[in-house]
């Protein structure tokens, strides 16, 4: 069964990167988060094909997908749900929001109020959200994919860092290649693809999978690296306040996702060093003689300054 | 497999956690096996009755420990004790004495075995057991006795630490892999110890009288039968080891006894004080130099050739120019010896005359007549040894190992009756005839000739060796002059040993059958090679004394040491050594573990070909960039990338893995 199930994985990275062309990093990352259990957010221009890879992934998985468009006005309400009064039975029912499904899609995340904002980080952290009193489970798995888009700051509200804490990652799509591209351009609608792919696994299989994290191996020599990692992030004067516990026990939990879709049953630094950018990133931040630094100047430079242990 | 310390720090915590821990079960086995090969040997000397207990002692303890029964009550071990030390003393009739220690000491460990019972009692076993080894040392000390007892102190210390470290989960031969591993780095330090300590002249301690017995050697006694008898062994008496060139046969005389008293029947030496330097004689000639490894006696003299002139330190020489030792020789004796083959003694004082002419007042009348007939007849005392040997030569004499009985009279009946001897009847009649003649004479004994082993390039010189000739003094020849009767009857014996003159070689022991072995030469062959092992062993390990000692030391450049810089020289050294570990294993803390120390060793071999591993690289990235840029390298290369990572980072895996990386790696080439 072992195997049967790896190679659904493989397969839906395969159906995934058809129709996400020439991502299949990022495809394989997004998938390392899921499988970790964790959320992700994509910070990139529009269309750079955010919600395509939401869908796919949604379609590949067979999981129940839902699209949350955030905008200024946006209520917690409209994302939880609410309690209406209904006539014909003068009760309260229940009228759950667009929260309570498997893989939901938070597009530009940073438009909505940080009250709104905060509702649905509260739901990602919990897995459950409270409602007039009344606790409600969500579904299971459950993911979200946020966007936002960096480069037009004006009438947004930034996520805080404790905020982007919650995301286990943060990736960016960026632009296919030229060979991309031209596929892209010669091939027919997205929409027509998505419609097509086909279901790889059932969420009973995701589930199996997400607990099999666990058998994964990480030997003391590797915890070693994880956490001269750490300490380097801590000490380093490159950067303002270092990584915290939380971030390590990420950035182990999305190793061991990433060396269980390679099919090894342990964690190598490469693991680590595959997923570090994607989960530290967001949550590194210059000191203050190094402003100019860009994120991923920082993570490559924590990256180079700590050994691999021999 | 290397020193592995990480083990042997998590090893350290699985100690006991108190001596009263009970004792397992491969613990006793070990120890039972220890503790039977340690008692053995001894088995030849012990009384049967006493093996016998041991063994069932033995049996029984390890049939307890086997069928988990309890152990004997104590009143009935306390009448087995009682009866086992009655038992010896009755066997024995004494209590003192190196036999009887030997015999007690197994009764002890015999009974102490069944009441073992927790680690402490395996403690207590195990120093008996080292008792029991060195033990063996007082009977022999020889290679096979010490390889065997290495063996055993191997065994030993396998089951000191199943005791020490029950919880260690040593299985198997892992035991006594790790009392290898010990002994091995143990080699350095005893090595140190034995060149370095210093050594007192003697034994370190007393032994028993009983501890020497039994060693055949020359008496200081001569009576017919004596040296016949002695000549059937083939035990080696010395080897002699020659500077310059070897003597040849008829000046391979050593000297040993001097023997001045005649009673009519047995030669006694005359009680001389040795002085403490060499008595004077006028040499010519080249003097020979040698050293000379004697095997213990338990004697006080000292063998050399015709006619000494050197004194090694602690040994007088009398005025017959015999050596003697302060101390009757109980260990492996080597000594510096010069020799003068041409010499001359010089006047003869009163006393020496008196006693060179001394004769019983009785007895022997025809040969004194004969004698008598000779001293009117020839005014030169020359002439009446000349007609003496000419006597022994003309006339229908033997050489032989078994003469006949000689009755009161025994020079007469010798003379010219029974005309068969060995050399003691040929040197005591001519001593006698020559006495009778006026001729000063007296009666030498030692050894004469030896084997010359071409292997090690020394003489063997065996009991089968032994010999008795005479010295008479004649003015003519300057003083006192070596005359031997023997050869006049059987010269092979002189020029190619015993066993080409005698009438009946076949009475000789194998090895003495110089150049006889017929078929059986080569394993005759073979001893000497044994023997120049031996040899070796006795000259560099046995006696390795205080005169050794300084002689090593100062030809590797020391000087004269005494035992003050010695101990100052050992303290150094062994804290040299000392530090030298302490810097190896500081070195060595980082790679302590062999698979990275593997791959660093892959990594290095790399890197000086410019293919660096960069620090933050991981082993596949590495080894995937090494295969992209040198593609003929790719599969040995990814190979030793996998087998690396799953050995580094997955679970804890076989160690055939190990071993296939270190291969891999030890056969890598860029």
């Amino acid at each position: 069964m072992g195997a049967v199930l790896e190679d659904r994985l493989d397969l839906a990275i395969q159906q995934v990167g058809s129709t996400i062309l020439g991502k299949e990093h990022a495809i394989r990352l997004a998938l390392s988060c899921l499988l970790a259990r964790g959320h992700l957010l994509i910070e990139d221009l529009p269309g750079m094909g955010k919600t395509t890879l939401a869908h796919a992934l949604a379609r590949c998985l067979g999981l129940q997908y839902q699209r949350i468009q955030f905008t200024s006005d946006l209520l917690p309400a409209d994302i939880l749900g609410a309690a209406v009064y209904e006539r014909q039975r003068e009760t309260f029912i229940f009228h759950p929001g667009p929260i309570f499904a498997q893989l939901i899609l938070a597009d530009e995340i940073n438009r909505a109020t940080p009250k709104t904002q905060s509702a649905l980080l509260e739901a990602m952290e919990e897995g459950q959200v409270t409602i007039e009193g009344e606790t409600r489970q969500l579904p299971e798995p459950f993911f979200v994919i946020a966007t936002q888009n960096p480069a037009y700051q004006i009438g947004t509200f930034p996520l805080p860092e404790s905020q982007l804490d919650r995301f286990l990652m943060r990736i960016a799509l960026g632009y296919p290649d030229g060979q991309a591209e031209r596929a892209l351009l010669e091939g027919e609608d997205r929409r027509e693809i998505l419609a097509r792919l086909p279901v790889c696994m059932m969420p009973a299989q995701l589930h199996e999978l997400q607990g099999r994290l666990a058998s994964v191996h990480v030997a003391a020599p590797l915890l070693d690296y994880v956490q001269a990692l750490l300490a380097f992030s801590r000490q380093s004067n490159r950067f303002r306040g270092g990584l915290s516990p939380r971030a390590g026990l990420g950035l182990l939990r999305a190793a061991r996702a990433w060396a269980l879709l390679h099919r090894r049953g342990y964690v190598l630094p490469e693991d680590v060093q595959a997923v570090l950018p994607a989960v530290v990133g967001h949550r590194l931040h210059p000191s203050d003689d190094h402003l100019e630094q860009s994120p991923a100047t920082l993570v490559e430079q924590l990256l180079e300054a700590v050994m691999v242990p021999a | 497999m290397p020193w592995n310390w990480k083990k042997n720090r998590l090893g350290r915590a699985k100690t006991a956690e108190s001596p009263e821990e009970p004792l397992t079960r491969p613990a006793l086995a070990w120890l039972l096996a220890a503790l039977v090969l340690a008692a053995a040997p001894h088995a030849s000397e012990l009384p049967v009755w006493l093996s016998v207990l041991f063994a069932a002692m033995a049996g029984w303890r390890g049939f307890i420990a086997l069928r988990g029964k309890s152990l004997p009550p104590r009143w009935l071990l306390l009448l087995l004790a009682l009866l086992a030390g009655a038992g010896v003393l009755i066997d024995y009739r004494t209590l003192f004495g190196r036999d009887v220690g030997v015999a007690l000491l197994v009764a002890m460990v015999a009974c102490k075995l069944l009441e073992t019972r927790v680690l402490r009692d395996g403690v207590v076993l195990v120093f008996l057991g080292y008792l029991l080894v060195m033990s063996n040392l007082l009977y022999s000390q020889e290679i096979p006795m010490v390889a065997y007892l290495f063996a055993v102190v191997l065994v030993m210390l396998a089951a000191q630490a199943l005791i020490h470290r029950p919880h260690a989960g040593l299985r198997g031969v892992a035991p006594l892999r790790l009392a290898g591993m010990m002994v091995l780095q143990a080699i350095p330090v005893m090595l140190i110890l034995f060149i370095l300590f210093p050594r007192i002249p003697g034994p370190l301690w007393g032994l028993p009288k009983d501890a020497y017995k039994g060693r055949t050697g020359l008496s200081d006694e001569m009576m017919p039968g004596t040296v016949s008898e002695l000549v059937r062994s083939d035990a080696v008496a010395f080897r002699a080891r020659f500077g310059g060139v070897m003597p040849p046969p008829n000046q391979r005389y050593w000297r040993g006894p001097v023997l001045w008293r005649f009673d009519g029947r047995r030669w006694t030496r005359h009680e001389e004080l040795p002085a403490n330097i060499p008595t004077t004689f006028v040499p010519e000639g080249v003097a020979m130099d040698y050293s000379v490894i004697l095997e213990p006696s338990n004697r006080r003299w000292l063998f050399a050739l015709d006619l000494p002139a050197r004194l090694p330190p602690r040994v007088g020489m009398t005025a017959s120019f015999q050596l003697l030792r302060d101390q009757p020789i109980n260990e492996v004796y080597r000594y510096e010896m010069q020799s003068y083959p041409n010499y001359r003694t010089g006047e003869l004082t009163v006393a020496e005359r008196f006693r060179g002419l001394q004769l019983p007042v009785r007895g022997n009348p025809r040969a004194r007549a004969l004698a008598a007939q000779w001293r009117e007849r020839m005014s030169h005392p020359e002439d009446r040894v000349g007609a003496a040997l000419a006597l022994f030569r003309e006339q229908a004499f033997y050489y032989t190992l078994t003469p006949p009985l000689l009755g009161a009279d025994n020079v007469d009946d010798f003379l010219f009756r029974t005309r068969q001897g060995f050399c003691e009847h040929y040197a005591s009649a001519f001593v006698f005839l020559m006495r009778a003649a006026g001729v000063p004479a007296r009666v030498v004994t030692g050894y004469q000739g030896g084997e010359a082993n071409d292997l090690g390039g020394y003489f063997i010189v065996r009991q089968s060796d032994a010999h008795a000739w005479a010295e008479v003094w004649l003015a003519e020849r300057g003083g006192w002059a070596r005359v031997d009767p023997t050869a006049a009857v059987a010269p092979g014996r002189v020029r190619d040993g015993l066993y080409a003159a005698v009438l009946n070689p076949e009475l000789l022991p194998f090895l003495a059958r110089r150049g006889g072995g017929g078929e059986y030469e080569w394993l005759r062959q073979l001893a000497l090679s044994w023997d120049s092992l031996n040899n070796s062993w006795n000259e560099w390990v046995l006696a390795y004394g205080p005169d050794r000692q300084k002689e090593f030391l100062s030809g590797l450049g020391f000087g004269p040491v005494d035992w003050a810089e010695m101990t100052v020289a050992m303290t150094v050294t062994l804290g040299g050594f000392g530090l030298l570990v302490i810097g190896w294993r500081w070195r060595q803390r980082g790679t302590h573990d062999p698979v990275a120390r593997a791959w660093q060793r892959f990594c290095a071999r790399l890197a000086r070909r410019g293919l660096a591993r960069g620090p933050h690289e991981g082993p596949l990235d590495f080894t995937e960039r090494v295969a992209t840029s040198r593609p003929e390298l790719a599969s040995s290369v990814r190979e030793i990338g996998q087998l690396y990572a799953h050995l580094r980072y997955g679970p804890i895996g076989a160690s055939s893995d190990l071993r296939l990386l270190r291969h891999l790696v030890r056969r890598f080439r860029v």
